[in-house]
C-alpha cells in the first residue's frame, strides 16, 4: 500500500471513528491533540487500525507518533514488513 | 446538600417520569396507549431462525443517541443503557432537574437491571473471531457488566450521590425504588434516579424462552399477553425502560416541582422456595407489609397493577393472594396485558404506567380478558379502559427466585 493510499485510508477511518471533520487530519497535526485521545481512545485506535490497515501497533510504536505523517510512515513501515 | 444524619423521617414524593415502551415513547404516547387498550406486541423476525419457540415480543428500537452524547458517552452503552438515558432524560426534564443542578447537588441512580446477554455475547463474537482481546475495543467492558445502566447514566448526568444497580430479576426495577424509597425517607440522600432497563434481543431470552413458559400466537401477537384470562398461554417477553425521580418532599417543595405522587409504603419478602414457581405465603407477606408501612387499609388502595404475566401458575397465586388481602371490590389490571412482560424493568414500569392512570383519571385496561377462571373471578379485574378518579395505587412485582415487591403510592397531599 502506497503512503497516498494509507492517507486516503486513514483519513476515512479516523474521521468515522473519532467523529471528527476529515479535514482537521493533515499530516503536520498532532495526532492525540487532533483526535482528542484520552487513554481507552488508544485501545480503539488499536482496533479501527487493525480493522483497516491490517496492522496491530504497540505502546511503543505510539510513543513514536506525535504527529499524523508520522502515523503514516509507521504504517508504510509496518505494511510493507507484512 | 443532604443532611447525612437521619433525625427525622422525610416523606418520599415523585416528580418526574420517564418511558421508553413498546406502548409508547415517553408519557404522552404511553397514556394514549393505555386509555385505548393498545398493544405493543409484535412478531419479530429473529426469532425463529435463532430457534425460539415464540416468535412474538413487545419491541422497542435502538434509539440513535448521535448528536446527542459524543462518541465517548455512546461507545459504553448497549441496549440497557440507551433505553434508560433516553427514559431518565424524560424523567429529568419533568423533575426540573439539568446537570448543572446535579453537579453541584447530591443526586443519586438506583437502576434494576439484570442482564446484558446482547452485549455480552457481541464480544464474546469478536474475541472469537479475533482470537486476541487487545481488538474488543474499549467500549465493551462497560456495556457487558450488569452495572452498565449506571456506570453511564452516572457520568452523563454527573451524578454525586448513591450508586448501584439492583439485580432482582422481575422485581428488579421495584426493588430500586423501594430502596430509594427508603434511603430518602432515612434523610440520607435528597432524591434519586430509579428505575428498571431490559434489553431485547434474541440472547437475552432464548433460555427463557426454552422453559416454554412463552405464549405462543404469530398470527395475532396483540391477543398472546392474556393475563388472569382462563385460556392464558404464558408470558410474552419484552423490554425497555421506565426511569421516576423521586426525592424529599423537603427538596421537591424547595424546587417548586410537580408533585406526581408520593410514595407511602415499601413490602417485600423472598419465598425461600422454589426457584421459579410463585408462593403465596411470600406475597401475602410482601403486601401486608407494604400496608403496614403505609398505614393503610386494604380498602384505601383503589387499584392494584398485578405483576400478573400471563401464565396460568402465577396469575392464579397472586389473585388468590389479591382475594385474601383485599377482597374482591379493589380494581385490578395488569398491564403487561398490553406491554408484554418488561422484567427487570417492569417493577419501575408498571409504578409509572399506574402514575399516569391516577393523574389522568382512568384505570387501564387489562386486554384479552375475557374469560375468567375459578381463582380470577373472585377479584375485580378492570377488562375496559374506566373512567375513574382514584387516589391510591399499589403495584406487585414478584420474580425468579421468589423475590417479591409491593410499593404503594398515593396521590399527594400536604
Amino acid at each position: 500500500m502506497t503512503k497516498d493510499k494509507i492517507t486516503q485510508t486513514t483519513i476515512k477511518f479516523l474521521s468515522e471513528e473519532f467523529e471528527i471533520n476529515p479535514q482537521e487530519i493533515i499530516p503536520e497535526n498532532n495526532l492525540k491533540e487532533t483526535l482528542d485521545l484520552d487513554s481507552l481512545d488508544y485501545v480503539d485506535l488499536v482496533v479501527v487500525i487493525e480493522e483497516n490497515l491490517g496492522f496491530q501497533p504497540t505502546r511503543e510504536d505510539f510513543e513514536q507518533v506525535v504527529s499524523f505523517d508520522d502515523f503514516y510512515n509507521l504504517a508504510e513501515k509496518r505494511i510493507s514488513k507484512s | 446538600m443532604a443532611d447525612y444524619i437521619a433525625r427525622m423521617e422525610h416523606r418520599v414524593v415523585i416528580t418526574g417520569i420517564g418511558l421508553y415502551s413498546s406502548i409508547g415513547i415517553g408519557k404522552d404516547a404511553v397514556i394514549d396507549s393505555l386509555r385505548n387498550g393498545r398493544s405493543g406486541v409484535v412478531y419479530v423476525d429473529d426469532r425463529k431462525p435463532f430457534g425460539f419457540k415464540s416468535c412474538i415480543s413487545g419491541m422497542v428500537a435502538d434509539p440513535d443517541l448521535k448528536g446527542d452524547l459524543s462518541r465517548r458517552q455512546r461507545i459504553g452503552m448497549h441496549q440497557p443503557a440507551m433505553f434508560s438515558y433516553v427514559a431518565a432524560k424524560e424523567a429529568l426534564n419533568q423533575a426540573g432537574l439539568d446537570i448543572e443542578f446535579l453537579e453541584k447537588n447530591d443526586t443519586g441512580i438506583i437502576f434494576g437491571n439484570d442482564s446484558t446477554a446482547g452485549a455480552v455475547i457481541a464480544t464474546i463474537d469478536k474475541v472469537r473471531l479475533k482470537k486476541d482481546t487487545s481488538l474488543i475495543g474499549s467500549g465493551d467492558i462497560f456495556q457487558n457488566m450488569n452495572c452498565t445502566v449506571n456506570m453511564n447514566l452516572s457520568t452523563i448526568f454527573k451524578l454525586k450521590g448513591i450508586n448501584f444497580t439492583l439485580s432482582a430479576a422481575c422485581a428488579s426495577g421495584s426493588h430500586s425504588i423501594g430502596i430509594g424509597y427508603l434511603l430518602i425517607k432515612q434523610g440520607l440522600q435528597d432524591r434519586i434516579i430509579c428505575g428498571g432497563a431490559q434489553e431485547i434481543n434474541p440472547y437475552a431470552m432464548g433460555s427463557f424462552d426454552g422453559l416454554g413458559v412463552f405464549a405462543i400466537n404469530d398470527e395475532a401477537p396483540h391477543k398472546a399477553s392474556r393475563p388472569f384470562d382462563k385460556n392464558r398461554a404464558g408470558l410474552v417477553p419484552s423490554g425497555g425502560a421506565a426511569a421516576l425521580i423521586i426525592e424529599s418532599l423537603e427538596s421537591a417543595q424547595k424546587r417548586g416541582a410537580e408533585i406526581l405522587g408520593e410514595i407511602v409504603g415499601y413490602g417485600f419478602s423472598s419465598n425461600g422456595d422454589h426457584i421459579s414457581n410463585p408462593n403465596i405465603e411470600g406475597q401475602l407477606k410482601s403486601l401486608r407489609m407494604a400496608l403496614r408501612q403505609s398505614n393503610l387499609k386494604p380498602s384505601d388502595i383503589d387499584y392494584i397493577n398485578a405483576h400478573a404475566t400471563s401464565t396460568p401458575v402465577g396469575d392464579s397465586v397472586e389473585a388468590q393472594a389479591i382475594n385474601e388481602v383485599f377482597g374482591s371490590e379493589t380494581h385490578v389490571s395488569s398491564t403487561k396485558s398490553m406491554t408484554g412482560h418488561e422484567c427487570w424493568m417492569a417493577g419501575a414500569s408498571e409504578i409509572a404506567y399506574s402514575l399516569l392512570m391516577m393523574k389522568n383519571d382512568f384505570i387501564a385496561p387489562n386486554i384479552n380478558y375475557d374469560t375468567p377462571d375459578e381463582f380470577s373471578q373472585n377479584i375485580n379485574i378492570v377488562s375496559k379502559m374506566l373512567n375513574k378518579k382514584f387516589d391510591c395505587f399499589l403495584s406487585n412485582s414478584f420474580g425468579f427466585g421468589g423475590t417479591n415487591s409491593s410499593i404503594i403510592v398515593k396521590k399527594f397531599v400536604t
